[in-house]
């Protein structure tokens, strides 16, 4: 342990603690820019500076370990003059067209600049000395250089939790910029939307492309039948944009909030994520007869699961000879909005060209994803517009809505059914549980063998998870199966995912079902969801989602009545001729700029 | 006021018998050779000033069994050209004195960061390095060197920037602690000298530091090579005692109408004529890491200022707001006063800025943007308003 002084408090704390940290244990609030709780330091801000009696300049309580007898000032007239210069600075680099910005009050540097630097600035726009542009290039986000304070938040995500480094500084001194490979627009490097970087932007530079007021005029347009469809995590993050803690579940309360948006039906990603579980659990039982029984390699094995966009992307850039091992399922999105428009119109008896799909995920990606020319096999746009947790958040304080005095209402029923397997989507390992939950049920003819069906080996927040499932007393049209160890793995955040990727490119590991989630946490920590994001924060998502699952009447995807239904009304039978038409889907290999 | 004169010394350029020297400290311990330093006094001679022998010391303290030693020669402080006259006429001494460094500290690995712009040197310096690690290996020691080579930022020659670039990174300052006797190259214990600094260990290990310490003064201990230009007839390479004055510099190089000495290029200070008297050449008045600017009446020392904060707006790494920023803001700031478009009461904020990125930046180089400043300023704040 090191004893040091704070604002002459003393305070003892472990070797390796930062100043930064110390501080906050005894309450003492240093403003921070660059540091995030996720991130490797980085030290370069200095907004955080504060004064140890002796030394020959301040320090960056972010990147300044403790050591014994320190003495330090927080708030010495040293401190504040230098604060209030560094904000000024950041503010005279900043395009501070505040009432225009998609951040207004949800800037970390206009926090700052409220509590430094109001009134007069002392210094002079350098914004003017710039040929800024906006680069509007990805259907997921946009990037406004002019707002950048060179924080390098973004590209220590994209590199240290992502390991996809489409973003980097590049150039020096007050040519500086957060840049991709040779400026091209973000469209065109191995960006995956994941919107990560989102997420993590303390101020407008980057921002999900919204498309708040093109879903407005859709709900306004008598002419048009709105049809929307809320993903398993957003449920249980929504609410912090709301005012409330992380972790409430307010699920009831945003299909009525969406009800009186003007939707004319509230219906239910988790829905088509226990589709899914049919889709993609067949799939795999298929692939494993196949390659394991038959000998026939025109499947690949391991099976990579295919619903997080971002995921997609990166191994269409990264490891384009694994194509292959990816499902061809559609993610839920697209399976609900090629039904959407086919099935939901049919039984509804609406034009489909009158239909709007819209979506509410926690992702940035999905509006990658929506705008793929794959997804178009309705025959239409399959999903018209793809709001994320934070923009329906915002339409919801739009239309004067009191959240909190909402009562809570259902879903409307058609395709609006979901059990407890579907909501689990939403957390990593949560796929694969629901997977595994139907999968053994249909070879073996009973439950998982699991308490309360929690397949707690799957659960939780390590990169990288594995788990083995021994499969005993299968039915007869099962009975190659029986004995088999089915080993399959769990990675979330991509810099897991390329782990996984990797050692299952040079053959060092023998999975057969691996379920990759782009964003940490998976789709809870997604980039279309409310910002601060942490480990706590995803923890308690997490918790929520699991609890939801729990209060479920039905947890087993291939129990969801509305889903038995489809198959024999409409689909025929998982990956039949009509699923492979409506929910199946195909990828294209791509460069690695 | 200590005051030794100006005394020309040849110490860095004295040809001496290398191998006699290697052989001499393969010989002695590794304590022997840092006492040796320690009790020179020897300074680093890139600029900043650190302690040799304390830089050797800690480093030999780290018990990690991998260790580097970097020599500095990535020489990009305008107006500084020593190190390039040292490679090229004394390689072997600084080979030596990495060498030398190795034994000191356990290191049996050297690099050198050279200069991009020094590129044409290489086909002799590689002449030079291949007869040098044919005789260490003759008299039965292993120390193996190689070259990096720069790119033009200046920023690289700091020295944990300068470890980034190595690696492969983008060259940026790293967060201190820790330091890279603790944590450097490859996140090894590293020392880290200048090419000057190297040359004058060897020179200390060869003479002794008894003999050593009788040049130059109490803080500023032995002599030192300056690289003269500007407003000076004889403009170029010299190793001078430490411990002259300003005064007696200008006496000897400048053009006898001299108003102003840059010390240490665009991070050091400006002297105006009328503090060269009372001005050390030295670490307890005005230090450098060789450059000497001699301006005489027919400059604009808003020409020069302009022409420092120019080039420092585009030599900050761009990583650390207080550079980033605070360089275009001085030299946007300048030229508005200039240009009758702020106030000249401006400058004084400015100068408070300067302060600010004094105490508040990553690295040296921002720390140091406000020496010339504040000094160009105080002294010459007519020549910048009008």
């Amino acid at each position: 342990m090191v004893t040091l002084k704070i604002n002459d408090q003393e305070v003892k704390v472990a070797a390796g603690t930062t100043v930064l940290d110390a501080a906050k244990k005894l309450g003492v609030n240093i403003p921070t820019l660059c540091n995030h709780p996720d991130l490797c330091v980085a030290g370069n801000c200095r907004v955080c500076v504060v004064e140890q009696t002796g030394a020959r300049t301040l320090i960056a309580a972010c990147a300044m370990p403790v050591s014994e007898g320190m003495d330090i000032h927080t708030n010495s007239l040293k401190v504040r003059n230098a604060r209030k210069h560094i904000v000024e600075l950041l503010l005279s680099e900043h395009r501070a067209d505040c009432t225009k910005c998609y951040k207004n009050q949800k800037c970390e540097l206009q926090t700052l600049a409220n509590e430094y630097s109001f009134g007069e600035h002392i210094f002079l726009d350098l914004v003017e000395d710039h040929p800024y542009a906006i680069d509007r290039s990805s259907p997921a986000f946009l990037k406004d250089d002019s707002k950048c304070i060179r924080c390098q938040r973004c590209v220590r995500t994209c590199a240290q939790l992502q390991h996809v480094s489409a973003i980097a500084v590049s150039h020096k001194g007050s040519h500086m910029k957060i840049s991709s490979f040779h400026d091209r627009p973000m469209s065109h490097v191995v960006c995956t939307n994941c919107g990560q970087c989102v997420n993590r932007c303390p101020t407008g530079a980057l921002t999900e492309k919204t498309y708040i007021d093109q879903v407005w005029d859709a709900i306004y347009d008598t002419d048009k039948h709105v049809v929307v469809q809320t993903a398993p995590a957003v449920r249980v993050a929504l609410g912090e944009d709301l005012g409330y803690d992380p972790g409430e579940r307010v699920t009831g309360k945003m299909v009525t909030a969406l009800r009186q948006l003007g939707f004319d039906s509230v219906l239910d990603t988790d829905f088509t994520a226990d589709l899914t579980i049919m889709e993609e659990g067949t799939e795999l039982l298929t692939r494993l007869k196949k390659v394991l029984v038959e000998n026939d390699h025109s499947m690949a094995l391991p099976m990579f699961t295919s619903c997080s966009p971002g995921w997609i992307k990166f191994i269409e850039h990264k490891y384009p000879k694994m194509l292959p091992n990816l499902s061809t399922c559609k993610s839920p999105q697209q399976m609900f909005g090629a039904l959407a428009k086919t099935f939901y119109a049919q039984k509804r008896n609406i034009d489909p060209s009158k239909i709007v799909s819209v979506s509410i995920m926690p992702c940035t990606a999905k509006k990658y994803e929506a705008d793929r020319p794959e997804m178009r096999s309705s025959g239409y746009k399959d999903i018209d517009f793809v709001l994320t947790t934070r923009e329906l958040a915002v339409m919801i304080k739009q239309a004067g809505i009191d959240f909190r005095t909402l009562e809570p209402t259902h879903y409307d029923s058609l395709m609006g059914t979901s059990t407890g397997a579907g909501v689990i989507f939403g957390a990593t390992g949560g796929v694969m549980e629901a997977a595994l939950r139907t999968a053994y049920e249909i070879v073996t003819g009973k439950p998982v063998p699991f308490n309360n069906l929690n397949i707690t080996p799957v659960r939780g927040m390590d990169g990288v998870k594995e788990a083995t499932i021994k499969i005993e007393g299968t039915v007869d049209e099962w009975k190659f199966l029986e004995g088999a160890e089915l080993k399959v793995a769990i990675a979330h955040g991509l810099v897991n995912a390329n782990k996984v990727a990797k050692a299952v490119s040079k053959g060092k590991v023998n999975y057969h079902f691996i379920e990759i989630m782009a964003c940490p946490g998976g789709c809870l920590g997604g980039g279309g969801q409310p910002i601060p994001t942490s480990a706590e924060i995803r923890q308690k998502r997490m918790e929520a989602i699991y609890s939801e699952d729990m209060h479920m009447d039905l947890r087993k995807s291939h129990e969801n009545p509305e889903v038995l239904a489809i198959y024999k009304e409409f689909l025929e039978k998982p990956n039949g001729h009509k699923s492979h038409e409506l929910l199946h889907t195909h990828y294209i290999e791509r460069e690695s700029y | 006021m200590e005051n030794k004169g100006l005394t020309k010394v040849d110490l860095i350029f004295e040809s001496i018998d290398v191998r006699k020297v290697m052989t001499k400290a393969f010989e002695m311990t590794s304590d022997e050779i840092i006492k040796e330093i320690l009790d020179s006094g020897l300074k680093g001679r890139g600029g900043a000033g650190f302690p040799t022998g304390l830089k050797w010391k800690y480093t030999a303290a780290e018990k990690e069994p991998e260790k580097y030693i970097v020599c500095n020669a990535d020489e990009g402080e305008p107006g500084t050209f020593k190190d390039r006259e040292i490679l090229d006429r004394a390689a072997s001494k600084v080979y030596a004195g990495m060498a030398m460094a190795g034994k000191a500290m356990g290191s049996k690995k050297g690099f050198i960061y050279l200069r991009g712009e020094y590129r044409f040197l290489l086909p002799q310096l590689f002449v030079e390095l291949h007869k040098f690690h044919k005789m260490i290996h003759e008299i039965g020691y292993d120390f193996n060197i190689e070259y990096r080579m720069g790119s033009g930022a200046y920023i690289c020659g700091e020295e944990s920037a300068l470890f980034e670039s190595i690696e492969g990174f983008r060259g940026e300052p790293r967060n201190k602690p820790p330091y890279p006797t603790v944590s450097g190259l490859f996140s090894k214990p590293t020392s880290i000298n200048n090419v000057e600094t190297l040359v004058t260990a060897v020179m200390i290990i060869d003479k002794g530091a008894k003999e050593y310490v009788k040049l130059g003064t109490k803080d500023s201990r032995g002599s030192k090579v300056f690289s003269i230009s500007g407003d000076t007839p004889i403009p170029g390479i010299f190793e001078l005692e430490l411990g002259m004055t300003v005064q007696e510099f200008v006496n000897e190089f400048g053009d006898g109408d001299t108003k102003a000495v840059q010390v240490g290029g665009a991070s050091g200070f400006c002297v105006p004529r009328k503090r060269f008297a009372d001005t050390i050449i030295g670490f307890e008045g005005v230090p450098t890491g060789g450059s000497m600017k001699l301006f005489n009446s027919s400059r604009s020392m808003y020409n020069v200022l302009h022409n420092y904060l120019d080039f420092f707006a585009e030599e900050s790494c761009g990583q650390c707001t207080p550079c980033r920023v605070g360089c275009q803001q001085l030299l946007k700031g300048v030229e508005k006063v200039k240009k009758g478009e702020a106030k000249s009461t401006y400058l004084t904020e400015l100068v408070k800025l300067a302060d600010t990125m004094k105490v508040a930046s990553k690295c040296g180089l921002g720390q140091s943007v406000g020496n010339a400043f504040r000094s160009i300023v105080e002294n010459f704040r007519e020549e910048i308003i009008y």
